[in-house]
């Protein structure tokens, strides 16, 4: 088990990794050349792609490319962990580089900063604290997929990839309870571990490179930096270490010093960006024509089933963690515990514990139509509470003292002051949860236990069904496209708007 | 000539139309002096500095340094921040060893130099630590620090002790001034943008003044005083004095200019002069319904004539009294002679719609009536532009300034009048 547990997270570091070169090379085309709008259309749209589905995809082609051997299920997983943290980290990156303070930007542009030292000096430390809670949080998600890649390559082939995920679909297939309680634990320490190894230092550290400090926020703390800051040792090579490699940088650049490159017109790029995109959609079309209109409607239908559970099941996750959220946020100190507790909860992979639903739906012979939605948002709810809380905590003293002094209580204050200032929060969880709850949906209209097979009516199921059968591509094309439309049409209609209205009327 | 700005414009979109902050705007900074630019918040001040500095381009105009025009930020001009701009993620060393490394310089080089320039101005013992541990004066001395250790030729101040307590702002001042009356800088000018009149007279040679909207460079005042400046000392508070008028008195003409200098109000010359040997009578302050019961008329109806002495610089008026100006009180007390020449001197400064039309005359002779309500009709509905035609008419004829046929319906230029005496 040690082992299984080791390469997981294993994995997860390389995904980690592979995101943040990712994130360094795609931020700064996007915010400093031409091909912005382009750039962040792109981001846009993968971001809204139900990763889950692509992973089945990738799967098979990387099977394809390594034949009879774990290395292309090995890479599938990575990439499916890359693609639930890429986007976020890229995006994150780039609002940075677009909201620099202006006079940090005048003086970094006065002194005549070389580009590498503007980048070094002011973009990389001024995104720091965003990019660091971002990897976190989509850590948090990428423990899910790699947990339901591993699943997937047990599922189609015999090479098997060790790790947690597929040790709970070996124990999951023989039904063996003892077997994925001990998985359970082993993924919980997995967390627990990048978590204090990792994470918490990192956020301790990224506070130095907060720009504005909001008082009333107690400062993270870990006791790993703490003790590496007291060693002196460690102190000094850090120390050592990285004024080595700025210097290095900054001299490499001097030498290589390229002259400004005459700027090349955009339209080729264009032009050929268009083709290429025109080829694609072309391809797709070909792909989909043999299943015929009739197919296309289903899974337009199967979607519209799977979209009511998403919103019904958000409404009620609403309806029940948001007061929760901002009662808890009222309670500073019992909220940061709670926040902690939260973060685990929110890491832990929810898929490895449906199995566990599915014995208890068989038990008690309930419809998985109804339960598959407390499944999907089993992962995701923790979003909503997170930010309800998070909003909650950032209620500005003197309101809350204003609110006080006129008598506002019960209703009222909750209606004139708290929902109000934590609005701008509740949008940003909802549309977090929304688009894991999606995802979650592929795996969660669907599930077994001990041979015993629970499916949902749903896209979900229809993509998570496809994925298994050998050679039915363009179901699971369509599939894939159908739900990725809905994700957008839902971006576009509504959780866009909310937003916009939480900037324009609501943020503090 | 260090620094030569030459008909710089910028203007900002704002919703629809272009707003035009700044509109031919020269000036020069030369060496070894100290230049303070000042003008009313949001006048412009800050985006001149930032046109100068290379931050950002001017729509119109050149800004050339040492001959060289300025296309971006240049070595050699360095800048102090209203709001400090110190990285807060690198210690003060690093914040001051920033635009040394930006050169190149090796670096055990730029530490040694970082250190000295942080030990001139006074900071030694902090080199380690972090702009937030800094009190606000202690960052700003950081900004003077990181913008001094570049040696620039030109150190531009943006507000530099604008954000701070009246007590550091003097402590830093004082500091900065010593060392460069002492020529410890190898900086050779400094040009200073503050709000801050004081601060100007305090430090500067000269000052020049942003005046109007879109903003230029209206007045240079010349600040000829040795230092130390003492700001209770009398030729200290009179140039304050003058400064602060340059400043207040450009904005309220320029307010006049869109309308009431246009709109003149209805005051017959020979009320007007009644009535200013009525305030002289009383020792030149009155308060106003008492004014009015003297005359026999009723308070709104000493407005015009109030405005009309305002407006010609004869009068002023203040919660609810009125005084007469030096000027005012000389022409009260003018003969009819002295007074007729003195009414047009003052005409022909402070009504640009008289000077406008006096230049016309100078050049032509002769111009219709038509003319010139015309062009009233361009800034004034017609029954107004017909009764401020009246007024003009009236208040130039009176000073000798125009004649009036009017069967030709024509303006002209009195005999004498261009040679410069007044007529019978």
């Amino acid at each position: 088990m040690p082992e299984y547990a080791l390469r997981t997270a294993f994995r997860m570091g390389l995904a980690l990794v592979f995101s943040i070169l990712f994130t360094f090379l795609y931020a700064p085309l996007a915010a400093k050349t031409r091909l912005e709008a382009l750039l962040v259309a792109l981001l846009d749209i993968l971001q809204s792609v139900p990763i889950l589905g692509f992973l089945a995809a990738t799967v098979g082609a990387l099977a394809a490319l390594f034949p009879g051997r774990a290395l292309g299920f090995e890479l599938a997983a990575v990439f499916a962990v890359f693609t639930s943290q890429a986007w976020n980290m890229a995006f994150s990156f780039y609002q940075s580089l677009k909201t620099l303070p202006r006079e940090l930007d005048e003086a970094a542009r006065l002194f005549r900063l070389t580009p590498w030292q503007r980048f070094l000096r002011l973009e990389v430390p001024f995104a720091l604290p965003g990019l660091v809670y971002n990897a976190m949080m989509s850590m948090s998600g990428g423990w899910f997929f790699v947990v339901a890649s591993e699943a997937i390559a047990v599922g189609k082939t015999e090479v098997d990839l060790p790790g947690i995920g597929s040790y709970m679909a070996v124990a999951l297939a023989r039904g063996d309870l003892a077997a994925l309680g001990l998985a359970a634990l082993a993924m919980l320490a997995v967390i627990l571990l990048y978590d204090q190894l990792l994470f918490r230092p990192l956020v301790a550290w990224s506070q130095r490179f907060k720009y504005e400090e909001r008082p009333g926020q107690e400062p993270a703390r870990s006791w790993v930096l703490d003790l590496l800051r007291r060693t002196r040792a460690v102190r000094r090579l850090a120390e050592a270490g990285t004024t080595w490699a700025l210097e290095a940088l900054l001299r490499a650049e001097r030498r290589f010093q390229v002259s400004q490159s005459p700027s090349l017109p955009t339209w080729p790029l264009y032009l050929l960006l268009g083709l290429f995109a025109a080829w694609g959609l072309w391809e797709l079309l070909a792909a989909l024509r043999p299943l015929g209109l009739a197919q296309v409607g289903q899974a337009f239908y199967l979607g519209f089933l799977t979209l009511l559970r998403v919103l019904g099941i958000m409404l009620l996750a609403t309806l029940v963690w948001v007061p929760v959220g901002i009662l808890l946020g009222q309670r500073p100190r019992l909220a940061a515990r709670v926040q902690a507790l939260l973060q685990l909860l929110a890491a832990f992979p929810a898929n490895l514990l449906y199995p566990f639903f599915a014995y208890l739906l068989l038990r008690f012979h309930l419809s998985l139509e109804v339960f598959s939605a407390f499944l999907m948002v089993l992962g995701t709810q923790w979003y909503i509470l997170f930010n309800a809380m998070a909003g909650s905590m950032a209620v500005p003293e003197d309101l809350k003292e204003a609110a006080k002094s006129l008598g506002l209580r019960g209703w009222a204050l909750w209606r004139r002051l708290l929902l109000p200032a934590s609005f701008p929060y509740l949008v940003t969880g909802l549309i977090t949860a929304s688009g894991g709850t999606w995802n979650a949906s592929i795996v969660a209209e669907v599930v077994a236990w001990r041979g015993h097979t629970l499916e949902a009516t749903g896209l979900g199921s229809y993509i998570a069904r496809w994925t298994l059968e050998e050679g039915q591509g363009p179901h699971l094309l369509l599939g894939i496209a159908v739900m990725s439309l809905y994700v957008v049409a839902l971006n576009r209609l509504l959780w866009r708007r909310l937003y916009r209205l939480a900037e324009e009327r609501f943020r503090l | 000539m260090l620094l030569v700005a030459k008909g710089i414009a910028k203007a900002y979109q704002t919703g629809e139309k272009p707003f035009k902050v700044l509109e031919g705007v020269d000036l020069e900074v030369r060496e070894g002096e100290i230049v303070a630019l000042l003008g009313r918040s949001g006048g412009g001040k800050s985006t001149l500095l930032r046109i100068l500095a290379g931050l950002i381009p001017p729509d119109a105009g050149e800004v050339r340094f040492r001959g060289r025009p300025v296309r971006g930020p240049v070595e050699g001009v360095a800048m102090v921040f209203q709001t400090f701009a110190l990285f807060p993620w690198l210690s003060v060393l690093e914040n001051v060893a920033l635009g040394l490394e930006a050169r190149g310089v090796p670096r055990a080089e730029r530490l040694q130099k970082a250190r000295e320039a942080i030990a001139l101005i006074g900071l030694k013992g902090f080199e380690d630590a972090l702009p937030k541990e800094l009190s606000g004066g202690m960052k700003q001395r950081v900004g003077f620090a990181r913008a001094l250790v570049v040696e620039p030729l030109v150190l531009l101040l943006d507000e530099a002790f604008s954000a701070l307590d009246p007590l550091t702002a003097e402590g830093l001042r004082g500091d900065f001034l010593d060392l460069w009356l002492a020529g410890r800088l190898s900086t050779q000018a400094v040009l200073l943008v503050t709000h801050n009149i004081e601060e100007a007279v305090a430090l500067a040679d000269r000052a020049l003044i942003l005046q109007g909207s879109p903003a230029r460079v209206g007045r240079e005042i010349p600040i000829p005083l040795p230092h130390p400046r003492d700001p209770s000392d009398p030729p200290f508070r009179a140039l304050v004095e003058e400064i602060y008028m340059a400043l207040t008195e450009r904005e309220v003409v320029e307010r006049h200019l869109e309308e009431e200098l246009v709109r003149l109000p209805e005051a017959p010359v020979e009320r007007l002069t009644s009535l200013a040997e009525a305030m002289a009578a009383h020792g030149g302050r009155v308060d106003l319904p008492l004014l009015a019961e003297e005359e026999g008329l009723e308070v709104d109806e000493l407005f015009p004539l109030l405005e009309a002495l305002e407006l010609l610089g004869f009068a002023r008026m203040e919660r609810g009294d009125v005084e007469l100006t030096p000027a005012g009180r000389a022409w009260a007390e003018a003969t009819s002679k002295e007074r007729q020449v003195m009414f047009a001197e003052h005409l022909l400064r402070r009504v640009p719609l008289m000077s406008r039309l006096h230049r016309a005359l100078v050049e032509r002779k002769a111009v219709p009536e038509e003319r010139v309500l015309e062009w009233l009709r361009d800034h004034l509905p017609e029954p107004e532009a017909k009764r401020v035609l009246g007024v003009i008419r009236e208040w130039g004829r009176f000073a000798g300034l125009l004649g009036y046929d009017d069967r030709a319906r024509t303006l002209f230029l009195p005999e004498g009048e261009a040679s410069g005496q007044s007529p019978g």
